[in-house]
């Protein structure tokens, strides 16, 4: 049977990009983007794009992408597109700027009843940027359907989905009712590539635009007016440690030089 | 709108017993609750709870709660989420605290919406204001490169704890405590999941949770031969073996071995990273390691910086003579 779904997914800041790069602006409590590091899909959201992929494969159906945010940049937002999937709607303003947990979900579970008709909404476990976890159980709340966290399989047949949901020591598998919710974890496996074909396909096609009043936001609800948690402060860990480097003549001896030493400041 | 008052755990039970975590947040609860001068409260909830609210007494707790019910024998989100929802309605606790664990990461956000509250999750420090009495939320953000620091006045405020990041308390066998059995409705028709099976993918050997040592190989080890190699060094110094996420994430190994962010989270005395860049996704699941020890051909990776002792080299030479005189160091 072909499902009717939904996957949203989160433009960010390069989480690949070198730690040394990385600068927190204490004024504003924003992290300072990299220079010349472009942004990406959340590589989670990308892993729940592909979860949503292998669904259409095996038995056909829809995927609609949903990203919220304000100035998105086209090229990443896009890369679903390429990679098989059939619609993009933005979420796209600068009232949807600034938001937490609380207001993101809120906007995109919004938005996926404006879509009305789905089977599965699929989410990344969390978001490279936030790691919070929280907007895809926060949709499936907000919009009244079960969910299912940290899949790192989904079969779909008769109404119901079967999923393999990552534990500590191993999985369970999870049955399911549809319409439901799953937030998808790298134990999936990696996303697909995009195709040439993909690419030119999704170079062609407009995404959709929602502003906060197409979907009837409450105006209180949104972006930085919404957050229900407040941020004191962002700030970088000290790194205080200091790494002795033991040498050698060869890399062996160096390994050889490296055993005596644990052994002397009595590591083993 | 009632008071909200008291600093609730949610206690998890693995086979029978309060689980670590679960005593680690009442080491954490407890300090809150008599920095606040509040009552340190548990909740509870199994099918059958056995002698762990009498346990939860002895590790810190003033009051406990209890759910048994066989509808609860295993977690599912939309049971658990009906018995919280419906304690905190009757308990209103000012703070509850869950553990960032496969049950917490599911149940603290989605009982956050049901409530209407915000929830902080992975959290490493928690202090109480002392002139609000707020609860303020540490936790890492951007995959480890930076820490921030929430607060909510939305009640009850919901955190999740990194396990191990808390130290529990002593038990105390002798210590006073009231035990309340609560009573909550459960439709089995408004469970819409079903629990099929539960998998175990132990890995042989040490757990790496339990592990006094780890070695860990990362993307330079090249594929799954290389592990053959760490796991002779893991003999020698009967350590665990773990694994960045690219061996994971490329079939090499199995996905519980990974340490980091979203894989294990480990404190042992010694860990040594082998070819690995030391990305902060992973340095988020080893930097409670007390000595890291690093092998890695680029002398300007990231490990580097966490690391106490260092080799700059390729580890399929570096790791041989390694290990050959730490046997002989050991066997001396």
């Amino acid at each position: 049977m072909p499902m009717n779904m939904i996957v949203c997914c989160k433009q960010v800041l390069d989480p690949e990009a070198p730690p040394a790069s990385f600068k927190v602006d204490p004024a504003s409590n924003q992290v300072v983007p990299p220079p010349g590091v472009p942004p990406v899909i959340s590589p989670f959201d990308e892993q729940a794009v592909e979860a949503a992929l292998r669904i259409k494969d095996s038995q056909g159906g829809k995927i609609t992408v949903l990203s919220l945010g304000n100035n998105l940049l086209r090229d990443v937002v896009k890369k679903p597109l390429s990679m098989g999937a059939d619609e993009l709607v933005l979420l796209e303003d600068e009232a949807y700027e600034g938001g937490d947990s609380w207001s993101t979900a809120y906007a995109l579970a919004m938005a996926i009843k404006k879509i009305g008709e789905f089977d599965l909404v699929f989410c990344g476990r969390q978001a490279a940027d936030w790691d919070a976890g929280q907007v895809g159980s926060g949709i499936a709340e907000l919009l009244g359907i079960p969910s299912v966290t940290v899949a790192r399989k989904v079969e779909v047949a008769d109404g119901k989905a079967t999923v393999e949901r990552v534990i500590a020591d191993g999985y369970q598998v999870i049955e399911v009712t549809l319409p439901a919710l799953i937030t998808v974890s790298n134990e999936l496996g990696e996303a697909r590539y995009a195709t040439l074909k993909g690419i030119m396909a999704a170079a062609k096609k407009q995404p959709t635009i929602w502003k906060p009043a197409d979907i009837e936001l409450d105006p209180s609800q949104i972006g930085a007016a919404g957050r229900r948690a407040k941020l004191l402060k962002l700030f970088q860990p000290v790194r205080e440690g200091k790494c002795e480097m033991v040498e050698g003549d060869s890399p062996a001896e160096a390994g050889a030089n490296l055993a005596a030493k644990l052994r002397e400041a009595k590591v083993i | 709108m009632a008071e909200f008052k008291g600093i609730m755990v949610y206690g998890e039970i693995a086979e029978g017993n309060l689980s670590a975590i679960t005593t680690e947040l009442l080491g954490c609860g407890r300090r809150l609750a008599d920095e606040s001068k509040e009552d340190l409260l548990c909740i509870l909830i199994a099918d059958q709870l056995g002698e762990t609210p009498q346990k939860a007494i002895a590790f810190g707790a003033d009051k406990v709660y209890t759910v048994e019910n066989p509808l609860l024998k295993e977690y599912q989100t939309e049971s658990y989420v009906v018995v919280m929802e419906k304690a905190v309605q009757d308990i209103s606790p000012r703070v509850l605290l869950m553990g960032q664990t496969s049950v917490g990461r599911d149940l603290a956000p989605r009982l956050a919406f049901r409530l209407g509250v915000s929830a902080a999750m992975d959290c490493l420090e928690l202090d109480i204001d002392p002139e609000t009495k707020l609860l303020q939320q540490t936790r890492p953000v951007y995959g480890g490169n930076a820490r921030a620091t929430f607060s909510s006045d939305s009640f009850p405020q919901i955190a999740t704890v990194r396990q191990k990041a808390m130290a529990p308390l002593e038990p105390d066998k002798s210590r006073k405590g009231e035990i309340t059995p609560l009573k909550v409705d459960l439709d089995p028709a408004a469970i819409r999941t079903k629990v099929i099976e539960t998998v175990k993918e132990e890995v042989a050997g040490i757990k790496l949770e339990d592990a006094e040592a780890i070695v860990t190989g990362g993307r330079g080890i090249g594929g799954p031969e290389g592990f053959k190699e760490l796991e002779e060094l893991a003999k020698v110094l009967k350590a665990a073996v773990g694994a960045s996420r690219p061996p994971c994430d490329n079939g090499w190994v199995p996905d519980t071995m990974q340490v980091g962010l979203t894989g294990k989270i480990v404190t042992p005395e010694l860990y040594i990273a082998v070819a690995l860049s030391g990305a902060s996704q992973h340095l988020a699941g080893c930097s409670g390691a007390k000595n890291i020890v690093a092998i890695n051909r680029d002398a300007e990776a990231n490990i580097f910086k966490e690391a106490r002792f260092g080799v700059v080299g390729d580890w399929k030479q570096v790791l041989p003579a390694f290990t050959a005189k730490v046997k002989e160091l050991l066997a001396g």
